[in-house]
């Protein structure tokens, strides 16, 4: 199993994907020579050519719209956003067309449209280009959304999703584009819908995505000196939901923490944690617990920023809160 | 050239509408019903020199444009009574009637927003090279979106086989287009982004097929044009809305005074090619086929609800 990057995890997976199906064809700002502001689309001009790497006009409506008319054609398009806050300049297109087509035509049209997007809080890039908005496109109807937070399912989900006959939303952490890791060598996928147990634990269950599953897995680590021994279940998509995952873990731990990015009210935590207490309320040893970024914009000054969104210890203060028994206490 | 297949085309439309606002009337059609009657120029103009693999996006408006594009009346009155022989079972409705099998990609009901989906129609056809055509209609009020100009750029940038048709109604359901707009209309625009454009009476079957013979071939070759219709839109915003505050009587009248249908019956008369008699028959025989149309959308069933959760997701694993 070769380490590499997760941006380059999604490069192959994009490249492997042009190479095995000519209909797939990538749409955005910045993707020729530049590669993508984040590196993703390197190289695949030169090897696919302007035909299938078109860079487009600042027109998020415009280009999210044709990637929907290419779609409706039998073409597999991949429309990068340049940050997913820009999301906010197509959402009709995504969320009132590429979402609702096939229902509202009964049927008729398919929309294999895959978008990528970057989220998250990095280096005080501020209120516009920082956000975590999976709540937005998880709220939905008809679009599927995945937030890989490793190479390996950075290259298999993204894989599906191009695969995928229905518009998927793919959310990229910028803070995880660099980090490396292992990925399996040869054809990967990952379904859709399907969480992953990324650590084991008897006492809790921590639930999350993205970068957030980074942040969970480091908080699980320090937990240990504490005596708790807590699961880690990365979601991996928000849509389809892998509900059976999530109740078989806290069916066993019978405690659970969620944690997400996005800002907390009405977020993807409150859904899921009444997942939990509607199915598991009679086997819970706590209340779930609900971790998230501030209900505020992300904020610009570093220590701003560092108190709105996620820190490892809010998580681990949040278990502590769910485990009063825990020995370190 | 014989304009009595364009009189048919217009008047099945005609007919047609009047016939959904009827139902409307009777309780029949559930929801809105934005009704194309005095329009009917323009979608059957350019419909003529369309092949049946060309594609079509509409509008909110779009019952004419379908049935000029040649969808089944009968599929398509269903759809708009919610029946589940309707083209999308009855999940889209007045708005949202498409008819895949026909090239029509789908009315919409948000203003502007099916040009950008007809560039990548238009791109898709531009890659393959088959020399299909994408043609997007639109009312005057979508030139105030910032998706019509994102597309008229992209259609620019790109040679796109695409043809962009701005039906000028002069109305946003109460507000007249000199209330809303400071610059020179659809066509001035188009120029301002590279497209070649005309403006044509869309009131006049015999200058829209001019305007459209060219206009479409112009499209075939890569060269995106627009196509801005003069019309005026008949009584209220749909079918049930009441105009007393914001049309006057004479305004309303002067409306019906314009209408294509009875402008194209005195040219064929007096022209030769077709006889009052005539006229009337073609007129029995359309009433016919919409009294037909009525009776199939009637007899279709309503969806089972256990319809309502189909089609949200495609049926393959991991669906929803």
């Amino acid at each position: 199993m070769p380490n590499i990057s997760y941006a380059a995890a999604l490069n192959l997976a994009l490249a492997e994907a042009m190479r095995e199906d000519p209909k797939v064809i990538l749409l955005g700002e910045d993707i020729g020579p530049l590669g993508g502001i984040f590196t993703v689309t390197e190289g695949l001009l030169e090897e696919f050519g302007l035909d299938r790497v078109r860079e487009t006009p600042l027109s998020e409506a415009g280009f999210m719209g044709c990637g929907i008319g290419l779609a409706l054609c039998g073409w597999r398009p991949v429309v990068e956003i340049m940050f997913s806050d820009f999301l906010t300049m197509c959402m009709d297109q995504l969320c009132n067309q590429a979402a609702k087509l096939r229902y509202m035509s009964g049927g008729q049209a398919s929309v294999p449209l895959t978008v990528r997007a970057p989220i998250g809080a990095r280096n005080s890039a501020a209120a516009q280009h920082s956000q975590s908005p999976q709540a937005w496109f998880a709220h939905t109807p008809g679009l599927r959304v995945v937030l890989p937070a490793t190479p390996a399912n950075a290259l298999g989900l993204l894989a599906s999703a191009i695969e995928c006959d229905d518009p998927v939303v793919v959310l990229e952490h910028k803070l995880l584009y660099q980090e490396e890791g292992p990925v399996p060598s040869g054809r990967h996928r990952v379904p859709l819908g399907k969480a992953e147990v990324k650590r084991e634990g008897t006492d809790l269950t921590l639930i999350s995505c993205s970068r957030m599953t980074q942040v969970a897995l480091v908080a699980a680590e320090e937990l240990t000196s504490q005596g708790v021994a807590a699961e880690v279940v990365d979601l991996r998509s928000l849509v389809p939901l892998d509900r059976e995952t999530i109740l078989e873990s806290v069916a066993r731990t019978r405690r659970a923490v969620v944690v997400d990015e996005g800002a907390i009210d009405y977020g993807i935590t409150a859904e899921i944690a009444a997942l939990i207490s509607a199915e598991l309320f009679g086997e819970l040893l706590a209340p779930v617990g609900r971790v998230g970024a501030l209900a505020t914009p992300v904020p610009f000054s570093p220590p701003l920023e560092k108190t709105v969104i996620p820190q490892v210890e809010d998580v681990i203060a949040a278990v502590l809160k769910c485990v009063p028994d825990s020995p370190a206490r | 050239m014989q304009y009595l297949p364009s009189y048919r085309k217009m008047l099945l439309i005609l007919r047609f509408e009047e016939r959904v606002a009827e139902l409307q009337r009777t309780g029949q059609v559930p929801g809105f019903a934005h009704l194309y009657w005095g329009q009917e120029a323009i979608a059957v103009g350019i419909c003529h020199w369309l092949r049946p693999e060309d594609y079509v996006l509409s509008t909110h408006r779009g019952h004419g444009h379908c049935l000029a594009k040649g969808a089944e009346p009968g599929r398509v009155l269903a759809e708009i009574m919610g029946r589940s022989d309707g083209y999308c079972r009855g999940k889209g409705g007045s708005m949202h009637v498409a008819a895949f099998d026909q090239g029509i990609l789908g009315a919409n009901g948000i203003v502007a927003a099916s040009l950008p989906i007809a560039t990548g129609v238009a791109l898709s056809n531009r890659l393959e090279g088959n020399g299909r055509v994408a043609v997007a209609f639109f009312g005057d009020a979508a030139v105030e979106e910032g998706p019509f100009h994102e597309s008229l750029n992209l259609a620019s940038l790109w040679d796109l086989p695409l043809l962009f048709v701005c039906e000028d109604n002069q109305y946003a359901i109460s507000v007249t287009v000199d209330k809303r707009q400071g610059g020179k209309g659809a066509a001035a625009i188009a120029q301002a982004h590279g497209l070649e454009s005309r403006k044509v009476d869309g009131n006049d079957v015999v200058a829209m097929l001019d305007a459209s013979q060219w206009a479409v071939a112009r499209a075939r070759e890569c060269s995106p044009v627009l196509l801005e219709c003069a019309t005026i839109r008949w009584g209220g915003h749909h079918s049930a809305q009441p105009t007393r505050r914001y049309r006057s009587t004479e305004e309303l009248e002067a409306t019906q005074a314009a209408c294509p249908i009875a402008r194209l019956e005195k040219r064929l008369i007096a022209e030769g090619e077709a006889t009052m008699e005539e006229l009337a028959e073609i007129n029995t025989e359309i009433v016919a086929q919409v009294d037909e149309a009525e009776r199939f959308a009637r007899q279709s069933p309503f969806p089972k609800p256990d319809e309502a959760t189909q089609d949200v997701y495609a049926a393959q694993e991991g669906g929803g």
